[in-house]
């Protein structure tokens, strides 16, 4: 009730901007086994509980017959009802059935669709996206709720090592939860944030990051308030969920039991993270289940046997540590500190093993559960203008290479692994037959040579190439990664200037009309009126550029001839009469005048202050 | 945008050449993505937030180029009309090309036979070649960047050898160091 209702205070064009009001923004961490929503507050961030005081939202969706359930309520069914109970989604975000190896021991009823996979449930095929929207949706309720109205913006974490198609989904997720997505965040480089601001911190550090699912190792130079990540590595299909499984196969062949049911397999499962968690601390751990059948199993696992069935996973974490510090050209004797992060971290095996390789025991002062939604809190308070003062940059790279497929299936790479974003880089082709006037062109990523081992990521189609000899046409493609991490690929030929069309079929992810669809259904089942939740976004962004102007003009507004000036002043009267009256056409094409206005002002602007960034060094190096 | 028909020297306001200050260089890059960077431009107007990618993407590209010794060194051909990196340019000699092939062909046979002294002692002896190539670079490429091209293209390709002797010799020490 009144959601929608908001007042718009437009001041005149030229006056002083608003006295802006404290913009809410919140830090999202959607992790594999839990998640979580944080906030700046008075100067502190703190991850945001639910009323019951819990800070953690298990990862866990129930469909029931006409509501979802997420969360410690879907936890609690997660043995009656394996079906239609989805937990750790976000390892299959972005992912296609035959790349899911190991996580096909799930219960779930995959179907293979087109690329994507999808879940059978009793409400019908789910891809992991919708599903994680259902976990983000409970965090932005929360958020909400908590902090008194919609967002103005959020920060999204995902692992390091995600590639660009889990990237997609996860933000794909976000919108369709209704989340305003300021920026996607390395997990990592999130946590060095919270560290290393809390800490005042200098030097380079390690951040070893080990959850449910995932496994992600950075490298950062932290320097005068510049966060800068040097390398970064990691594994996304590993994580505590997979030592769970080791003690479940260990618990099956210790207690000699038959294959078991879903519902038992999940019982088990269960039985197997508690004793994980309790050889945090003691020194054995007891496993009582009794199965559907009445079959009992009572097993007591010791930390040496614990250790011994992981080795192999503990050490699948150091091979990606060494090929960082490679990457950056460092020894592990170069790193000042090894910053821990996620709940997998608390198992002494993975302390010792981190503690041995770097010949220091790791930094454990912050919690592991909570220190990535803090740490994207608090980038989301600096990017929504909440603290301007607050000069600090963050400089992150691309975990993986980028390329295109060439002749004999091989990757020409573009972009190379640990490339810092946002980053743009062309390579030319050429035809390979006389008069060829179509090129196909796959994007992959990937580190191995043959297309094979590497990951595709979206096949074009460049036509209406000008006949030409082989050899003659230049084929100008471009890699465009912007700060959230994500690519866009462009082609064109340049001989002739001739612009060709692109098709973009993405290999493992939704399309643009897909997610309209799922947008358009949400809103439908939620009983919303989509069109007046459009409008308030819209007006949500109209003010914000209103705002951003008006402050822009206050400060810079000399830049300006007076025809500028003008055009500028015009247009966003038109915005504010357009905002009173609550047309959306109107007001968007009202929106699209003013951004074209300012167009040339934004370029001045950064020109000086560009200029301004460098004079300033300048003067104070003469000093 | 930031001027995209200056240089990177001039982007950075350094003295163009290849001798550069590293410090200065990193400082500089650093005051231009404060300035520049998309994260300062999260609530800004679409056209600020297209520039900043732009001008942010720039910069990193500038950087890099600058940062690494041999891409500087291209960078300056370049800009005196020479391209080190096309094909039609003066072209390797064969002689320096089969000497190449060899040492490839004797880390091959060192890989397979697990020998990483022998591959590790290659990686130092192409290495240690790279850089008499480079600091004869570094004496001529300001004074006379055209005498420099060739040098420049040998050099390139001996630090990409051993690059990847380098990661050869590292697979090998993963797999019998890996536990």
């Amino acid at each position: 009730m009144g959601r929608f209702v908001t007042l718009f205070q437009i001041s005149e064009p030229g006056a002083a901007p608003l006295p802006h009001a404290k913009r809410r923004a919140v830090g999202i961490d959607l992790g594999t086994t839990n998640s979580l929503v944080a906030t700046v507050r008075n100067g502190v961030a703190a991850v945001l509980p639910d009323e019951e005081g819990r800070p953690l939202v298990p990862s866990v969706v129930r469909y029931r017959e006409h509501a979802v359930a997420v969360g410690y309520e879907a936890l609690a069914y997660a043995a009656q009802d394996p079906h239609n109970t989805i937990a750790s989604v976000k390892r299959l975000m972005g992912r296609g059935l035959a790349d899911l190896g190991d996580d096909r021991r799930h219960a779930y009823r995959f179907i293979d669709g087109r690329g994507i996979v999808r879940i059978a449930t009793r409400a019908g095929a789910k891809t992991p996206v919708e599903i994680a929207a259902e976990i983000l949706r409970v965090l932005r309720t929360r958020a909400e709720t908590s902090l008194g109205g919609p967002l103005d913006g959020a920060v999204v974490t995902v692992p390091a090592y995600f590639d660009d198609a889990q990237r997609q989904a996860t933000k794909d997720a976000a919108m369709l939860a209704g989340v305003p997505v300021l920026r996607m965040l390395n997990e990592p480089t999130a946590a060095a944030i919270a560290y290393g601001l809390d800490n005042a911190v200098e030097g380079t550090y390690a951040v070893f990051d080990l959850g449910g699912g995932t496994f992600d190792i950075s490298i950062l130079r932290l320097s005068s308030g510049v966060f800068e990540v040097l390398a970064t590595n990691g594994d996304s299909a590993l994580g505590g969920d997979d030592f769970d499984h080791r003690i479940f196969c260990w618990a099956l062949e210790a207690s000699g039991l038959a294959p078991l049911s879903p519902a038992d397999a999940r019982r088990l499962m269960a039985k197997a993270r508690e004793a994980k968690e309790m050889l945090t601390h003691h020194d054995a751990a007891p496993i009582v289940a009794t199965l559907a059948d009445d079959a009992r199993l009572e097993l007591t696992l010791d930390a040496q046997t614990f250790t011994n069935i992981t080795q192999t996973l503990v050490a699948k974490t150091l091979a990606p540590v060494k090929r960082a510090l490679r990457d950056a050209k460092l020894a592990p004797a170069d790193i000042k500190g090894v910053v821990l992060v996620g709940g997998a971290t608390r198992m002494p095996q993975i302390r010792r093993a981190v503690a041995g390789f770097f010949g220091q025991p790791p930094l454990t002062n912050l919690d592991p559960d909570e220190v990535v939604a803090i740490g994207a809190a608090i980038q989301a308070n600096k990017l929504v203008g909440n603290r301007e003062s607050d000069d600090w940059l963050l400089l992150d790279v691309i975990p993986l290479s980028l390329g295109i497929e060439t002749m004999g299936g091989l990757v020409e790479k573009i972009v190379p692994r640990n490339s810092t974003i946002p980053v743009v880089r062309a390579q030319e082709f050429t035809t390979f037959k006389d008069g060829q006037t179509a090129m196909a062109l796959h994007v992959l990523q990937g580190e191995r040579e043959k297309v094979a081992d590497c990951r595709s990521l979206a096949r074009f189609e460049l036509r209406g190439i000008p006949p030409m000899t082989a050899g003659a046409a230049r084929i100008r493609v471009s890699f465009d990664v912007d700060a959230d991490g994500l690519l866009s690929v462009s082609a064109r030929e340049q001989t002739t200037g001739v612009e060709a069309s692109v098709a973009v079929k993405p290999s493992y992810g939704l399309t643009d009309a897909e997610i309209a669809q799922m947008l358009q259904d949400s809103f439908a089942h939620a009983a919303d009126d989509a069109n007046a939740r459009a409008l308030a976004e819209a007006r949500v962004d109209a003010e914000r550029l209103v705002a951003a102007t008006q402050g822009a003009l206050a400060s810079d507004g000399a830049l300006l001839d007076a025809g500028e000036r003008e055009a500028i002043d015009f247009a966003l009267r038109d915005v504010a009469a357009c905002l009173a009256d609550g047309d959306r056409n109107a007001l968007a094409a009202a929106v699209g005048v003013l951004d074209a206005a300012t167009g040339r002002f934004a370029a001045k602007r950064m020109d000086r202050s560009v200029a301004r960034a460098l004079t300033g060094r300048r003067i104070d190096a003469i000093e | 945008m930031i001027d995209f028909s200056r240089n990177h020297f001039e982007l950075f306001g350094l003295p163009r050449g290849f001798q550069i200050d590293a410090g200065a260089l990193e400082d500089a890059y650093r005051d231009v993505q404060r300035a520049v960077h998309p994260d300062r431009f999260a609530g800004a107007t679409d056209a600020q937030k297209r520039l900043a990618l732009q001008a942010s993407a720039r910069a990193n590209e500038a950087y890099r180029t600058l940062r690494d010794p041999v891409a500087r060194a291209e960078y300056l051909l370049s800009l005196h009309g020479v391209d080190a990196a096309a094909e039609t340019d003066t072209r390797l000699s064969v002689a320096f090309l089969t000497r190449q092939l060899e040492r490839r062909e004797a880390a091959e046979e060192a890989s397979r036979a697990h020998d990483v002294r022998a591959l590790s002692a290659l990686v130092d002896e192409v290495r240690s070649e790279a850089n008499e190539a480079g600091a004869d670079v570094a004496r001529r490429l300001d004074a006379a960047p055209r005498d420099a091209q060739a040098t420049v293209r040998e050099w390139r390709f001996l630090v990409k050898l051993a690059d990847d002797l380098d990661a050869l010799c590292n697979a090998e020490a993963d797999s019998w160091g890996g536990s």
